[in-house]
């Protein structure tokens, strides 16, 4: 079941917007047509594989690959040597910073493997076979150093250094010895003493929860070819291949003008797909070669040397009075980064409190590396792990002053004119909203039976705008075909499509949408932050208004008119001369010639007012008291969404955020032997949930129009993962009796805690 | 993958004949679901495979005055259609139906799941609790094991060189006789068994347990047999007392070891609960027989 509660101020004013037509990449995904990443074959095509270390920490003494190269059927064998040594470089990405040096070294170890499977050497080959024999062939000396996963471990003093160059940033008086701290982060307001003095009650916990991956299905993939005249190509599956031109051609020290990238079908990335793994290697070895060069990773490889997100501990104390008001909050943040700086403790930090109104509160994060893969960007990256630990504690804290979950929420929600935690002011939001709609939900009030338990839990995350280009051209039979720079990773050319559609007044079928490749489409930041509907969507949507506007005048030279006696009407010119009739789009785009030429409009921007979305979810579980089993038995997710541009995939969205919370909270984790590899590198042992765990995931679009899109939209891919590791967890507290902190709530992990009742 | 060498014999004795040729590195396939698997994965290196699916009987089920035989590469798909078997075994085949996927379950072959040797395999408590055999074909001629004495540790077998299995047969059953089969996985489909139980039993007209054999999966390096658990039900009505004493004596016949997918005193904890639900399922479904 689904429900869309929509605000007075009618939907009925769109013929497109607002409905749910079949997806325009939907037919080549389901028959098989669809081309992602590792579908492209090129003439005299290698295969390039990447040989990894084996240890979670170690000098690189010596790296010989001499007997590779004299294999049979090796054309090219790379190392770091084959790469410039870059300077540190901070550039913007798509929501967090990136070091372009890190980057590098991450793609390819130069002279310390900081995790296993850290790419040390590759190969291209005339076929996979020989590409394996020559990893084998391929000697590297290694001097294996002591190891640091445990995000405590690693901040400990004396605990085994990643860098020698860390001195965390963040703390004044700057340290002058290294640690595994990158970075502090503090956010403050008031007086959080005073604040916990005035508290009649406290909560109080230490939560902790395991790395997991992204889990998209499609493994990173691409095909790339090196010209004899220093001019690239690239075919992958990124979220970004304007990122990945920019990427390739700092770590290779190429001119970007020089690099053409195309976007293939990408088969999920959830903020995986933000960053290079492979790409500048293809090159590379292309480059040594003059072959084409295709690299696939294997899923292990993924597991090994992708994603994760960080794992984490998280320290919470809230006080409130015994109405209900929070007067103080206490949080401590300490995220594992992987092998390089950049865990997304910052954006755990500016979240952590940003559905409530707390006049006094302390939030402190730690950005810690550690001898485990890089994480990545993953949905709402850092949210849901600072969420967890909050919404464990509002919900302790309503057990102890006896309020309603949902009440205590309302009471200190934050609301239009309050000044977020994280410090701008909110406008437009539709938080309130979302609880009572989860509060008057049939679900809220379902009677339950024994074992079972349900939990609340709510989320945020800020979208963001950015840069973005779209074009729309008109095609001589009055069609249309949008072309934007964003990777579609859910749904988003559906929307593209409608968005125009609305504008020129045309069928949805009229319009078709593409993702252009770098050199045909202006420059487009990465598909991250939930912004392409949000910023690529006003682009399109000026790109149709400026063909409109266009329309009109040539339809007022044909007519022989002033145009202010022309209007654009459900795809056609009309005149204020009825005896002149209408001009339909098909009728003026075959007089192009006469009135102007061809009839297209691109249009570059940097979208700003970006609306911050909320979500607030209700889940049911009946826990098997013997076996420590949990089954999700309900869940309803409600979400400020703006304005739904095509519901069907908004609520899509929702799902799919849910789904993937579900499997973080009940049994996704990275699991390390003591020798830090990492032992469930695979679909088998890395356990996302199968369709058989999971209810139908109900969903209640809110819409709360923003009004600095044309069509009200918000981002809405983000939030829905942030609730549910803490709406599963107060769920299962209600079903035992006993609050678990520690994600995942593994069976084991529950049948200890109910023998321990 | 490595290269590897394929032959598809047509009889039982070239094909013990191919397989004794290829010596250690020769392996037998039926569905291909662990072996190919594990070939892909570099965990095995290349050599021979003899595809054992072109012999004549190797797929397919037949009963025989009331016993059951299986050909050795019948997938798990085709034993849930034979509706007899189902009825005389029905944790049998849910065990075989636990097996992977619908696309799995169309290859998936009971003496692959055996012979792979896996202590968590699904099918193999219940063949152990249902006292299966299999006839094995070798270059030396043809013998008939009890199913347990064909793995002897993780991945390893008792079959000699040249040898594989070529049917599994199940024993005629006496009235109000039933079995069932459980497993504990952290989801719901696609998993391995962080523990299994199985229990075959047999009631009397008054409904008294006369006969009973517990197999437990995962919590030893092979699939053990519980006598004492069989011998706790043994006598009673399955009563609570008599549960009580079946999930203590399945619990002390476990020997686990602890790893990622479970520490050892979970493991312990479950094969008491398991091996206590599987009777109950068991025991009503032998009642239903006996009141038909
Ligand atoms: C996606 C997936 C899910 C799975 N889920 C489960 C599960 O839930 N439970 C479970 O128990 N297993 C599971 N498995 C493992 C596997 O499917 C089973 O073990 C299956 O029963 C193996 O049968 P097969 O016919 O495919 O064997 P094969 O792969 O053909 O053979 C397995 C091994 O046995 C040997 N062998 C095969 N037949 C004979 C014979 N007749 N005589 C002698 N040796 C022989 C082979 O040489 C090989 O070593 C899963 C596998 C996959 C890929």
């Amino acid at each position: 079941m689904s429900d869309v509660i929509d605000r007075p101020a009618a939907k009925a004013q769109f013929k497109v917007v607002g409905t749910r037509p079949v997806r325009p990449d939907g037919a080549d995904k389901v028959t098989g047509k669809a081309a992602y990443g590792a579908d492209l074959m090129l003439p005299g095509m290698l295969t390039g594989k990447i040989k990894r270390s084996p240890h979670a920490h170690a000098r690189i003494i010596a790296i010989d690959t001499k007997k590779a190269r004299a294999l049979a059927g090796v054309k090219a064998v790379i190392t770091a040597a084959d790469f410039p040594d870059l300077a540190s470089e901070e550039m913007a990405g798509g929501e967090s910073a990136a070091n372009v040096r890190d980057i590098a070294l991450n793609c390819m170890a130069r002279n310390a493997a900081l995790y296993e499977g850290h790419a040390v050497a590759a190969v291209a080959a005339t076929s996979a076979s020989i590409a394996d024999e020559a990893l084998a062939l391929i000697e590297v000396t290694y001097e294996v150093l002591p190891h640091v996963i445990d995000v405590e471990a690693a901040m400990a003093p004396g605990a085994p250094l990643l860098h020698a160059d860390i001195f965390t940033k963040g703390v004044e008086p700057a340290p002058t010895t290294p640690s595994n701290i990158a970075h502090r982060h503090d956010l403050t307001r008031g007086d959080v003493n005073a604040g916990f003095a005035e508290a009649d009650a406290i909560a109080e916990g230490r939560y902790t929860t395991a790395a997991v991956h992204q889990g998209y299905i499609e493994p990173h993939a691409c095909v790339a070819t090196f010209g004899a005249d220093g001019q690239c190509q690239v075919w992958s599956a990124s979220q970004g291949h304007f990122a990945v031109r920019t990427l390739c051609a700092k770590i290779l020290g190429l001119d970007t003008s020089d690099i053409r990238v195309t976007p293939a079908e990408i088969g999920g990335g959830f903020g995986g797909k933000t960053t290079v793994y492979l790409e500048p290697l293809a090159l590379a070895l292309s480059r040594q070669c003059g072959a084409p060069v295709r690299m696939v990773m294997a899923r292990d490889e993924v597991f090994r040397a992708t994603g994760p997100t960080s794992g984490a501990v998280i320290e919470v104390k809230l006080g409130a009075r015994r109405d209900g008001t929070i007067t103080a909050g206490q949080i401590v943040l300490k995220y594992q980064a992987g092998a390089f700086p950049g865990s997304p403790v910052h954006p755990g930090v500016m979240t952590a409190l940003a559905c409530y109104d707390i006049p006094n509160f302390t939030i402190t994060g730690y950005d810690v590396v550690t001898n485990s893969p890089k994480v990545t960007a993953y949905r709402a990256p850092g949210a849901p792990i600072s969420a967890f630990g909050v919404e464990s504690a509002v919900d302790d804290l309503a057990l102890k002053l006896g309020m309603d979950p949902i009440a205590l929420r309302e009471k200190n929600a934050v609301r239009d004119g309050m000044k977020a935690a994280y410090g701008p002011t909110f406008r437009n939001i539709g938080y309130v909203e979302t609880l009572e709609a989860i509060r008057d939900h049939p679900h809220y009030q379902a009677p339950l039976g024994p074992n079972q338990g349900r939990g609340v839990a709510v989320g945020f995350w800020f979208n963001i705008g950015g840069d973005s280009t779209a074009a729309v051209q008109i095609t001589d039979d009055g069609a249309a075909v949008v072309a934007t720079g964003n990777p579609d990773i859910g749904g988003s050319r559906a929307s593209m499509a409608m968005m125009a559609a609305e504008v020129l007044g045309l069928p949805i079928e009229k319009v078709r949408p593409i993702v252009a490749d770098t050199a045909s489409i202006g420059y487009s930041m990465l598909t991250g932050g939930s912004r392409t509907t949000f910023a690529t969507g006003m682009a399109v949507t000026q790109a149709a208004q400026q063909i409109v506007t266009d329309l009109k005048r040539r339809a007022a030279q044909i007519w022989e008119v002033a145009v202010d006696q022309v209007e654009w009407l459900d795809g056609a010119a009309v005149c204020r001369d009825p005896a002149k009739g209408e001009l339909t789009l098909a009728a003026l785009a075959a007089k192009s010639g006469e009135t102007g030429g061809p009839i297209g409009a691109q249009v570059s921007l940097n979208a700003q007012g970006a609306g911050p979305g909320f979500g607030a979810h209700i889940c049911d579980v009946e826990v098997d008291p013997e076996t420590g089993g949990v089954t999700i038995l309900r869940y309803t997710a409600a979400q400020d969404v703006g304005r739904a541009i095509h519901p069907a995939y908004v609520e899509g969205q929702v799902q799919g955020g849910v789904a993937q919370g579900i499997g973080w909270a009940l049994n996704e984790e990275y699991i390390f032997d003591t020798d830090g590899k990492m032992e469930n590198a695979g679909f088998l042992d890395y356990r996302v949930p199968v369709a058989s765990d999971l209810p139908m995931i109900d969903t209640i679009l809110v819409e709360v129009a923003n009004p600095r899109h044309p069509f009200g939209a918000k981002g809405v891919g983000e939030v829905p993962i942030v609730p549910p590791l803490g709406a599963v967890a107060n769920a299962v507290r209600a079903a035992i009796g006993v609050r678990m902190t520690d994600l995942p709530l593994s069976p084991p992990k529950i049948r200890a805690a109910i023998d321990g009742r | 993958m490595s290269d590897v060498d394929y032959l598809a014999p047509t009889s039982a004795d070239a094909a013990a004949k191919a397989l004794a040729a290829g010596g250690a590195a020769a392996r037998a396939l039926a569905g291909g679901t662990d072996l190919l698997v594990q070939l892909k994965s570099g965990r095995l290196k290349g050599g021979l495979i003899v595809d054992l699916k072109h012999i004549p009987g190797a797929i397919g089920v037949r009963e025989e005055d009331g016993a059951f035989v299986i050909g050795a590469a019948t997938p798990g798909a085709t034993i849930g259609e034979h509706a007899g078997l189902v009825r005389a075994w029905p944790g049998v085949v849910e065990a075989t139906h636990l097996i992977g996927s619908t696309q799995v379950q169309g290859r998936a072959s009971m003496a692959g799941n055996l012979c792979n040797a896996s202590p968590a395999a699904d099918s193999v408590p219940a063949l152990i609790a249902a006292r299966a055999t299999c006839v094995i074909v070798g270059p030396s001629g043809r013998r008939t094991v009890a199913a347990e004495d064909i793995p002897v540790s993780p991945g390893r077998t008792s079959l000699k060189p040249g040898e594989f299995v070529l049917e599994i047969r199940l024993p005629a059953r006496a009235a109000r006789s039933a079995d069932a089969y459980l497993r504990s996985i952290p989801r719901t489909e696609m998993d391995i068994a962080v523990v299994g139980a199985a229990v075959n039993l047999t009631l009397d007209s008054g409904g008294t347990i006369i006969e009973a054999r517990v197999a437990l999966g995962a919590v030893g390096p092979t699939v053990l047999i519980a006598d004492d658990a069989a011998a706790a039900i043994i006598g009673s009505r399955l009563d609570a007392a008599a549960l009580e004493r079946l999930d203590a004596a399945a619990r002390g016949a476990c020997r686990p070891i602890s790893d990622k997918r479970g520490t050892a005193e979970f493991r312990t904890k479950i094969a008491g609960v398991l091996a206590r639900r599987a009777a109950a399922i068991a025991y009503g479904r032998a009642r239903a027989k006996g009141e038909n």
